[in-house]
């Protein structure tokens, strides 16, 4: 009996360590110098193509380098990066968007862009301000290739049924509006058929209302340091946040999930209006079986101030890559953001370059799609989210609160700026 | 070594791979998890306060009490439409494998396309759902998208997905009650409706308690469901107004969207104990044994 046992733990410990041996593949077969480096992105099917072109260009250039692009859906990106991270089995360069970089670095998921690869100095002299919303105690994670800001698109068809000017879109928000309405059209049961503007929150709508309705009402929305949020300081932010919330219930110009999502009604022709960022253009121009235009958002009064939302995906290298793999990763970054990519991602994926240097590139300027997002570019904020996610959780749970259950907007307005300066407090309190 | 040693060495070494999968995939993370619950987000040593926090979050408890009504709803309705399309089936003499494969098919159906298909119904504006109240003149429902109405709604949609399950583990049950105590309660002069609830409903109990147990863990665990029938265009699962959320779609909130591990460790560590002490109740009270 006691043999028996005996001999059953040393198969046991025996298979153990074959296991164990097994686990510990051995890495990196083949030529000493070759490198083989990971880049991971959410699955956008423009960029996932661009990359691949990118990457066999890269690869010829650098022979000893091989980079393998890896991607997932984006409702399970941060899931699986998380995941992965915890586990030590992340992607050496990972992309992200600018407003989950707080998260990711307190997680620990990045490191700091090299000085000696590229200073602070440096790269605030390559990019556009905009970017700077990306820095974090005085240190930048990350590097974006392109940038994006929102304009408004219009359906000429619709417009032309409706008996407005096809080619007129609207310059203020009254304007917009006033045609949203004429452009809507319901059901005998009262049900949508036609949208006249694709209201949302959970799309561009939230980041139009907290950079552009709130600016134009005279708000700045956040203070200077990110730390506190200034939406209620004075009454007219209320005035705003009224506004914006009543085009969905007093004006019933448009419901958040008609057909499911508001680029997905405008793309089915069933809205008349909507504001959407350049990274649609492609998948617009694709499925949009109508003449559309675009136009630069509008503004409170004519002539009034201009305000735009700019955000930007961006691309950080893991915190533990070192030694070759770093240099490797540095030099596929490089790549990734010199002005010759960011041509060729206008032009494949359609968001716009971010470095300084194409400013007064007229060739984008003047192009009747492109053009809009540009000049709202130079009125652009990149918002600084603590956790972009929560911010925009809380956002739409409040404003269900007034649309689903009828609570006054005054008061859940007062209690959605507490929670919005809740997520930031808890943020900073605990770095 | 003797033959038998030798033999016996051979069976414990193919057994050994299986073990260390289990151990692996399923122990270990367990343990981990348990552990984690135990450790502060940030780094640092044991701590209570992911289970103090976990008292005192109101969206918790309202994610325990949603679990609670998925529970009471899902499961005996389930069970009871079950019961009587098998009763129904059995009365059918010809073609039985039809009706038995048209109840069934949603059950064996990918759970994301019936959440979908679901969804396109619920729609409020171009649904079908108010398409057809409206035939009989019903204002048209808001469903997902009112808090008051959509929690049911996800029900019926796990109802109409389990109750074909449910149907045919009854069938089973149905054959397995001897003939000869019916036909002998007919000659004592029972009716159809003492008969059934005299002898078939007794002999049924353990098929009761089978799907009981089961129906309760799942409708414990519901995510699928959830997930696709309210996450999506950026809103999260669990809306609106965490009207349908589950301890399971919380957890999973907690866990991938804040990225706090430590905490969502926590919260499956409860649903972990709900489900112990809920089976154990159950298998407690349901099992009783029928002499006759």
């Amino acid at each position: 009996m006691k043999r028996r046992l005996f001999s059953m733990v040393v198969v046991f410990m025996i298979i153990a360590l074959l296991a164990l041996t097994g686990c510990s593949n051995t890495k990196s077969a083949g030529n000493d110098s070759d490198v083989t480096i990971t880049y991971w992105q959410y699955t956008f099917p423009a960029k996932v193509t661009e990359i691949k072109s990118l990457i066999k260009k890269f690869e010829a250039e650098n022979p000893h380098i091989k980079v393998v692009a890896q991607d997932f859906p984006y409702d399970q990106y941060n899931q699986k990066v998380s995941a992965a991270m915890h586990a030590g089995k992340g992607p050496d360069i990972l992309n992200l968007y600018y407003g989950w970089l707080p998260q990711y670095v307190k997680q620990g998921y990045l490191q700091p862009i090299p000085q000696d690869f590229m200073s602070t100095a440096d790269i605030e002299k390559k990019y556009i301000p905009m970017i700077q919303a990306s820095k974090i105690d005085d240190q930048y994670y990350t590097l974006p290739i392109a940038v994006r800001s929102l304009a408004l698109f219009w359906n000429k068809e619709l417009f032309k049924k409706a008996g407005l000017d096809p080619d007129t879109p609207p310059k203020t928000w009254d304007e917009l509006i006033a045609y949203a309405k004429k452009l809507t059209i319901r059901k005998d049961n009262g049900k949508l058929e036609q949208e006249g503007f694709a209201w949302d929150v959970n799309g561009q709508g939230y980041h139009a209302f907290e950079e552009v309705l709130l600016r134009q009402w005279g708000i700045e929305p956040f203070s200077e340091d990110g730390k506190e949020v200034q939406w209620n300081s004075d009454p007219a932010g209320l005035d705003a946040f009224t506004y914006w919330i009543n085009m969905n219930k007093k004006d019933k110009i448009g419901e958040p999930n008609f057909l499911t999502d508001y680029n997905t009604a405008f793309k089915a022709g069933k809205a008349g209006m909507i504001i959407d960022g350049s990274f649609d253009i492609a998948a617009i121009k694709e499925a949009a079986k109508f003449n559309w235009g675009v136009a630069t958002l509008p503004v409170k009064a004519e002539g009034g101030l201009e305000a735009n939302f700019g955000s930007f995906w961006t691309n950080g290298i893991a915190k533990g890559v070192k030694g070759e793999r770093l240099k490797a990763a540095e030099k596929f970054l490089d790549f990734l953001t010199s002005e010759e990519t960011q041509t060729d991602w206008l032009k494949n994926v359609g968001e716009l370059p971010a470095s300084a240097s194409f400013a007064n590139d007229d060739s984008i300027n003047n192009d009747p799609i492109y053009g809009p997002f540009v000049q709202g570019l130079q009125h652009a904020h990149a918002t600084f989210f603590v956790d972009e996610a929560k911010e925009r959780d809380s956002m739409s749970a409040q404003i269900d609160k007034i649309l689903l259950n009828n609570e006054p907007i005054d008061k859940t307005f007062e209690s959605l700026v507490k929670e919005q300066q809740q997520i930031r407090d808890d943020y900073f309190n605990n770095q | 070594m003797s033959l038998k040693a030798r033999r016996t060495m051979i069976a414990y070494s193919f057994l050994t791979i299986p073990l260390l999968f289990f151990l692996c995939i399923r122990i270990f993370p367990t343990v981990y998890a348990f552990s984690m619950s135990f450790s502060p987000q940030y780094g640092g040593s044991f701590t209570l306060e992911n289970y103090v926090k976990l008292w005192h979050d109101q969206v918790f408890w309202k994610s325990v009490w949603n679990t609670c009504k998925y529970v009471f709803i899902t499961v005996p309705v389930q069970m009871a439409i079950g019961l009587l399309i098998a009763i129904a089936i059995e009365r059918v003499r010809h073609f039985r494998w039809i009706y038995r494969m048209i109840y069934f098919l949603p059950y064996i159906t990918s759970i994301v396309a019936v959440s979908w298909v679901w969804r396109l119904m619920f729609d409020p504006n171009v649904g079908f759902l108010n398409e057809f109240i409206g035939w009989f003149g019903i204002p048209p429902q808001n469903w997902l998208s009112d808090p008051k109405e959509s929690l049911f709604c996800v029900c019926t949609v796990m109802i109409w997905q389990s109750m074909g399950f449910s149907m045919l583990i009854f069938m089973a049950g149905l054959k397995a009650v001897p003939k000869q105590y019916i036909e002998a309660a007919q000659m004592d002069g029972a009716g159809t409706w003492k008969w059934f609830w005299k002898i078939t409903f007794p002999l049924l109990n353990p098929t009761i308690v089978f799907l009981a147990v089961t129906g309760v863990i799942q409708s414990l665990q519901t995510f699928t469901q959830i997930q696709n029938l309210t996450a999506g265009s950026g809103s999260s699962a669990g809306g609106p107004l965490n009207s349908t959320i589950s301890i399971v779609v919380y957890m999973y909130k907690n866990a991938f969207q804040d990225f706090n591990m430590q905490y969502a460790s926590a919260v499956a560590v409860v649903l972990f104990i709900i489900i112990l002490l809920v089976t154990l109740l159950q298998l407690k009270i349901l099992n009783r044994n029928f002499d006759y």
